[in-house]
């Protein structure tokens, strides 16, 4: 079996740039990615879609197109449509068991780059298991990848990218029925000691006030402050209910994006048992990283959303840096580029705590009303956990096994942040001290058939 | 409650419950099923009910569906190809 140099997980902006970076320093990579395309989420489909969909979408969609040419001529093995469901240090690296249709298969590398990027934050409010609720994401996706779009959704929650697919609807002469935004007023007061920080990184405001424009010149409602929020439905969606400062509101529809910020996805970090700490003004984890993106394992590096939230623009920033340091690792001069990039990833990062403190998470969302369902596989509800957290579960891994949260097909990715956040709520604790899941593989579901014909020496 | 922004330019045959559907080339099973607008694509193992996509992007897993006889896929993973035969996931597969 050959081993490469250099493994990555995710061909996003940080894996394809990262792949781009280590081939033109001489490196063997291999990058694998689950979808049958490379682009990840935020570039999802761009070597597919039309070019009027990509005009629609805009500049920041259409920024991926070289990107994925570069990748796509580097010289990078790609395995397209492969799912990691394990990796194993074996001394000198890693050895990454992936599964793709025609069964599952190894391969070997010194280094490995996790970039698996984000979640959308879990946004567990009434009724959001009915059909026709889904992720702000989702919507957007269906637009990238099959030009496909929601019959006048309401956008509940907040963020920017409440008002981008807004403002991607509006262009493709389908606005979205209203936004109803979660940020109470002090939000901004609060936010605005991080503006003068956020000044340097002025493109993301302008941006956001350029929306915000197009989004009010196309006469699309935005209610603020909304509270008691309600998806109605017997077996879909009917009605989105809310108040907003102090009136109540019921607007008809079948479709409902959720959105209120994305989180790193921990699944791979969590498995290789990287050290993670709490990010308070992200709330979420985040594994510990040095300058470079390495995580407390040595060699494993992780780059892109998955170690913080930043955007694509430092997600493909970070993929080139990590891949500088593994080449400088593989026995390399430093490249003089890596103080650049350095630079460059500080100036992208000023507008964060602008942004993280405007468009906070849901209150709503964060600690859910006694009936609410957090875990959407295994049906477990808000009142279940906090009564497990009282009777006898100091950890989400003693709730997981009294509740079976965490164990549905998901394992915990819709869930783990909630029954944390519920436990530290319940004990006082802080989410450092009360944890997270433990993830164990097989990180996606695999058929007895699958795991009995596993050939573990072939690549 | 989806619509095409797009006309189908290389149309791809498969079955949803029996039923004849017709999606683009290269989309996924889900976004071919919230074309057709397909409103629940399974019901929970727990209590039953009806489910549909929430994510699209693998990491909720209410979309599954089964494919030509094999069940827990992820619609919104799967390319759609012609001649597939999808059906509803009841419960656990």
């Amino acid at each position: 079996m050959s081993r490469k140099d250099l493994c990555i997980v995710g061909a996003g902006p940080a894996g394809m740039a990262a792949a781009v970076a280590a081939r033109q320093n001489g490196l063997s990579v291999t990058v694998l990615d689950e979808a049958p395309r490379p682009g990840g989420q935020i570039y999802r489909d761009i070597t597919r879609a039309p070019q009027q969909r990509q005009a629609l979408l805009g500049p920041d969609y259409r920024a991926g197109a070289g990107l994925a040419q570069a990748f796509a001529q580097s010289g990078s093995v790609h395995l397209a449509g492969a799912s990691v469901w394990h990796i194993e240090e074996d001394g000198a690296g890693f050895v990454l068991s992936y599964s793709t249709d025609e069964g599952s298969r190894v391969v070997e590398a010194n280094a490995l780059i996790v970039a698996t990027g984000a979640l959308e934050r879990p946004m567990p409010l009434p009724g959001w298991t009915l059909p026709g609720v889904t992720t702000t994401g989702a919507l957007q996706i269906l637009m990238k990848s099959a030009g496909v779009l929601a019959e006048s959704p309401v956008l509940v929650g907040c963020g920017p990218l409440q008002l981008l697919l807004a403002a991607q609807l509006v262009a493709a002469g389908r606005p979205p029925r209203a936004i109803v935004e979660t940020v109470p007023a002090e939000n901004m007061r609060r936010a605005l000691k991080h503006l003068p920080r956020a000044l340097r990184g002025a493109g993301y405001l302008v941006k956001g006030a350029g929306l915000l424009a197009r989004l009010r010149r196309a006469g699309v409602p935005i209610y603020r402050d909304a509270r008691d929020i309600v998806l109605e439905g017997e077996d879909r969606l009917e009605a989105v209910s809310f108040r907003s400062r102090g009136r109540a509101h019921r607007i008809e529809t079948g479709s409902a994006g959720l959105h209120h910020g994305v989180v790193p996805n921990p699944q791979v970090t969590r498995l290789m048992r990287c050290e993670h700490r709490w990010h308070d003004s992200q709330r979420a984890f985040v594994p510990v990283c040095d300058a470079y993106g390495e995580s407390s394992v040595p060699g494993l590096f992780v780059a892109g959303d998955g170690a913080g939230i930043r955007g694509a623009r430092s997600a493909a920033l970070a993929g080139r840096l990590a891949a500088l340091r593994v080449a400088e690792r593989a026995g390399q001069a430093a490249s003089p580029e890596i103080a650049k990039l350095r630079r460059a990833l500080a100036r992208d990062a000023a507008v964060r705590p602008f942004l993280e403190t405007l468009y906070a998470p849901c209150a709503q969302a964060l600690s859910p009303a006694e009936d609410t369902l957090v875990c959407r596989c295994e049906e477990v509800t808000a009142g279940q956990v906090r009564a497990a957290a009282k009777a006898h579960a100091p950890g989400p891994n003693q709730v997981k096994s009294f509740l079976r949260t965490g164990m549905g097909p998901c394992q915990g990715r819709v869930c783990g942040l909630a029954v944390t956040a519920l436990l530290a709520e319940s004990s006082g604790r802080s989410p450092d001290e009360t944890g997270y899941f433990r993830i164990r593989p097989p990180l996606k579901p695999l058929s007895l058939s699958e795991l009995a014909e596993f050939v573990p020496d072939e690549e | 409650m989806y619509t095409r922004s797009e006309p189908v330019t290389t149309p791809v045959h498969f079955t949803f419950e029996g039923r004849p559907m017709q999606a683009q080339a290269g989309e996924t099973v889900a976004a071919a099923l919230l074309a057709g607008n397909v409103g629940a694509f399974r019901d929970t193992p727990v209590s039953g009910t009806a489910r549909a996509p929430y994510c699209m992007m693998g990491t909720c897993f209410e979309c599954l569906v089964t494919i030509d006889g094999r069940p827990n896929r992820q619609a919104c993973m799967t390319e759609i190809r012609e001649g597939m035969a999808v059906t509803r996931q009841k419960g656990a597969a």
